[in-house]
């Protein structure tokens, strides 16, 4: 496992961060205009001040790697707009928040997702699962921008049974994680049906009948293993989803998290901020993928050897 | 008194005209220790025939009728619970196809023990001690260091007898056998035909064998059925329908046997045989 | 042997027969051609302009003169909902095009040419896979004009790995049949038998994935629009439109829903029409995987 993990870090994790870090670097720096370039012309001896008070006079390499070296220290460059702040200090100051609500809004994804999956799976074209998957449809077409206005309209403003507002109190997090998460139970709630039902399809559930095992102990001990991979697979590419989506939720439900201090950077052109947002969700995601494969692998025996195997080869 | 009394038992799956007759009206009678094989050729039925027994062929969407009685015990009509309680205890069941028929997220000790487990509510330890002990029986070597393993790590031959071991641990009555040698090797075959024929004669299971393979049931078993178009069209003594055929259909699966054929003559094929006139089968 | 002979020919009639059973799938596509022909034409044959305002009819409940209503500066909403509309399906189509257009070519040289080369182009779409794609597309933003036709070309230019992996998975199932081999013996050039020959042959499965990243790239649009990284007022799209809308919620909460409700209307019409193309052109996975 520990070898696996080893495998997936340096030969994955790695050089994909790497990338992103030179293509979004590169892409900044050979954008045209300076980064300091605003309504109001500036003299050429202070944008050359400028430039050499934040290294940008060097040659691009130099340039680079000096910004690679502070970013694994965790300096992440200044802000180009807010003279004195660093970028790690503004994204510091809002990222809890923005975790906090992806964290909540995944494990809400996950457990109605799942819930509604198998319930779907168990009686394959019966109430329970055209329900679900009605459920799931209108999950998948109703956006977040569209199910947030709507909830805080319908059960906070003509029912007042639910804040609409702030991050204070735990019922503040209902609306919020509602509105983000059921995007995530309905991709979950179909890929839960569809690798269910596939599963129950396999010769060895017809074993495990001819043994004399209950139904129920079919399901649980037998078809979820694999019926719930192709949901791990997805957990990557949801907690990436999640923590985007956070900013139009935020927005919505006046929460302050990172998707301000994005916009705002975005709206002003402060490229560093910018830059430091995708090299840490660039490397949260990495993250993500690696526990999904790390997942994927404890699920399944013969993805853990294969990948023993691979990396006794390679290393 | 027969162990195991099959009457009439017919399956049928409604198409979208009509229906498909799977099994038709077929009988037969299977003693305590005895062996009875079904012979025919894919699709005739035999494979649905004993699935049905044991509860595995989903109805809705077949329709399943007949009486089939187990020590006493009808087996068609039983509520789930009975079902659940006969099978992998009193009958267990072996498969074709021993790649796909274990369970690959579970460790092959534990798949062993789960009828332990499941029917005499042994503890885990308990269970994996008599499902090493079982994988020994089944000559499967170092059992103790293998039952860690996990499925794929098995050859096909090995699988198949793990899946006989889980069958038989916990002491059937009665042992169905699904063509459990068609997926492997010739060699292979022949080890895991002797292991099925010891454990029967050790342990006095009875044994139902499927195959398609006429060669290989008549070394298993005592008594043969034919099964053709879900009709079973002749059951006898095995040695007495070896030598003496009373239906065109036997004969001809016969003459297309190398191993059962006679030196010197001409190999048949089975197509011309289908619908053979009865007077020109030799 | 070329896509459009008798046998490919009945083949696609048997898609076309088995989508028109499915009621949802037409629904779905009747559905689609309104709200696209709406918002073609609509602007037209307005009497008004998204950006006229009329600052003595401000927040107006709707009436025979304007359908749903004027908005904060008087401007009709209906208006403006068919022209955030036409947004939408432009930017969704140019998006999608030019995602079609590399990832097919990209898939089609990857899985035809195989080997080494197959290897290194894939590995290059897992490392791209892993990049966080919508804050690139932010990134982006902040480095180019603000105009969001350019813009949703680059968000193609980066939107085309799916499609490049399931082109891939369906050529290198293509090459070894004998009708490729075929070509090669005829001496065709390989150009031509992976455009000519190959492609033709994935074209169900491309449509399919079609139907799928138009939504997609829609809800993008959308998203950066709500942010206000989007369209620019006065030009309106229906992000931005339910963004207005949101602010207005408690007086007006009919400005939130109509765009709510037309954005909704067109992804639940682009869900039916890709499920019930995905059940015609291959009814295998017809069962189950829903």
């Amino acid at each position: 496992m520990i070898r696996f993990l080893f495998h997936r870090l340096v030969f994955q994790a790695l050089p994909t961060l790497f990338v992103l870090a030179a293509l979004s670097f590169l892409l900044v720096r050979l954008a045209p205009g300076s980064p300091f370039a605003s309504e109001r012309e500036l003299p050429p001896q202070t944008l050359e001040a400028l430039n050499r008070a934040y290294g940008l006079d060097q040659p691009m390499p130099v340039q680079f790697f000096r910004y690679i070296g502070g970013v694994l220290r965790g300096d992440f460059g200044p802000s180009l707009r807010m003279p004195g702040r660093t970028v790690s200090e503004l994204i510091l100051a809002k990222l809890p928040v923005s975790l906090e609500l992806g964290f909540w809004s995944l494990l809400y994804a996950i457990f109605v997702g799942l819930t509604l999956g198998i319930l779907a799976a168990v009686k394959p074209n019966g109430f329970g699962d055209y329900s679900a998957m009605t459920l799931a449809l209108l999950g998948i077409c109703i956006p977040a921008m569209v199910m947030g206005p709507v909830l805080a309209l319908v059960f906070g403003l003509w029912l007042d049974w639910l804040p609409v507002m702030g991050w204070h109190t735990p019922a503040d997090r209902i609306l919020p994680v509602i509105t983000l998460g059921s995007t995530y139970a309905s991709y979950i709630a179909r890929l839960a049906r569809g690798g269910m039902l596939e599963e129950l399809t396999r010769d060895y559930i017809r074993t495990a009948r001819s043994k004399g095992l209950t139904e129920a102990g079919i399901l649980v001990k037998n078809a979820l293993r694999g019926g719930v991979q192709p949901v791990v697979s997805f957990l990557g590419p949801a907690a990436a989803g999640l923590l985007t989506g956070a900013f139009v939720v935020e927005q919505i439900f006046f929460i302050p998290g990172l998707g301000e201090t994005i916009v705002n950077a975005a709206l002003n052109r402060d490229q560093f901020v910018i830059l430091g947002c995708v090299l840490l969700f660039g490397a949260f995601m990495v993250f993500f993928n690696t526990l999904v494969d790390v997942g994927l692998a404890l699920l399944n025996p013969k993805i853990r050897m294969t990948a023993g195997r691979k990396a006794k080869h390679e290393g | 008194m027969s162990l195991l009394s099959v009457e009439k038992l017919s399956v049928n799956f409604p198409l979208r005209r009509g229906a498909f007759t799977a099994v038709d009206s077929v009988s037969f009678d299977l003693a305590a220790g005895e062996t009875l094989g079904i012979v025919g050729e894919s699709g005739s039925g035999k494979s649905v025939c004993v699935s049905s027994l044991m509860g595995l062929v989903p109805s809705p969407p077949a329709n399943i009728s007949g009486r089939a009685v187990f020590k006493g015990a009808s087996l068609l009509d039983a509520p789930g619970e009975t079902l659940r309680r006969i099978r992998g205890k009193e009958i267990s069941m072996i498969f074709q196809d021993p790649m796909t028929s274990l369970n690959p997220y579970h460790r092959v000790v534990d798949q062993i023990a789960e009828p332990l487990r499941i029917h005499e509510g042994l503890t885990r330890k308990q269970a994996r001690l008599r499902a090493v002990e079982a994988m020994a029986s089944v000559g499967i070597p170092d059992a103790e260091s293998r039952s860690r393993a996990w499925p794929h790590e098995f050859s096909g031959g090995m699988r198949q007898r793990v899946m006989i071991a889980m069958a038989m641990i916990t002491r059937p009555a009665l042992l169905i056998a699904d063509e459990p040698t068609t997926a492997l090797d010739v060699t292979v075959q022949r080890q895991i035909l002797d292991l099925i024929k010891t454990l029967q004669r050790e342990h006095g299971t009875a044994v139902l064998f499927i195959s398609h393979d006429l060669a290989v049931v008549a070394d298993v078993c005592e008594h043969l059925a034919v099964m053709r178009r879900g009709v079973m069209v002749e059951q006898g003594r095995s040695a007495e329908i070896l030598r003496a055929p009373a239906h065109p259909y036997t004969r001809g699966l016969l003459s297309c046997h190398p191993a059962l054929h006679e030196p010197g003559e001409p190999l048949r094929v089975m197509p011309e045989l289908l619908d053979p006139p009865a007077s020109e089968a030799p | 042997m070329k896509g459009r002979g008798p046998e490919s020919f009945s083949l696609r009639r048997d898609a076309w027969n088995r989508l028109i059973r499915n009621r949802m799938a037409v629904a779905g596509l009747l559905l689609l051609l309104l709200m696209a022909g709406a918002c073609v034409i609509g602007p037209w044959i307005s009497p008004y302009t998204y950006y006229e305002q009329d600052l003595f009819n401000t927040n107006a409940p709707p009436d025979r003169a304007h359908w749903l209503g004027t908005d904060e500066l008087g401007r009709d909403l209906l208006t403006r909902i068919l022209v955030g509309g036409r947004i939408s399906f432009a930017v969704a189509l140019a998006a999608t095009l030019v995602s079609l257009v590399i990832g097919v070519t990209y898939g089609g040289i990857s899985g035809y040419v195989g080997g080494k080369t197959d290897a290194v182009m894939m590995r290059i779409v897992d490392v791209l896979y892993a990049l966080p794609f919508t804050l690139f597309v932010i990134l982006l933003i902040t480095l180019f004009e603000r105009n969001i036709l350019l813009l949703f070309v680059a968000i193609g230019a980066v939107e085309w790995l799916t499609m490049a992996r399931i082109v891939r998975g369906q050529v290198m199932g293509l090459r070894r049949q004998e009708f490729i081999e075929a070509c090669q013996v005829l001496g065709y050039s390989q150009a031509r038998t992976l455009f000519k020959h190959v492609l033709p042959n994935v074209l169900g499965t491309i449509l399919v994935y079609v139907t799928l990243t138009i939504p997609g790239v829609m809800l993008l649009e959308a998203f950066l629009s709500f942010l206000g990284l989007g369209v620019q007022p006065p030009m309106s799209s229906w992000g931005s439109l339910i963004k207005e809308g949101v602010a207005l919620m408690e007086d007006a909460p009919g400005q939130m829903l109509a765009p709510s409700i037309a954005l909704s209307l067109t992804l639940f019409a682009l869900n039916f029409l890709g499920d019930g193309l995905r059940d015609a052109l291959d009814p295998r996975r017809s069962e189950g995987a829903k």
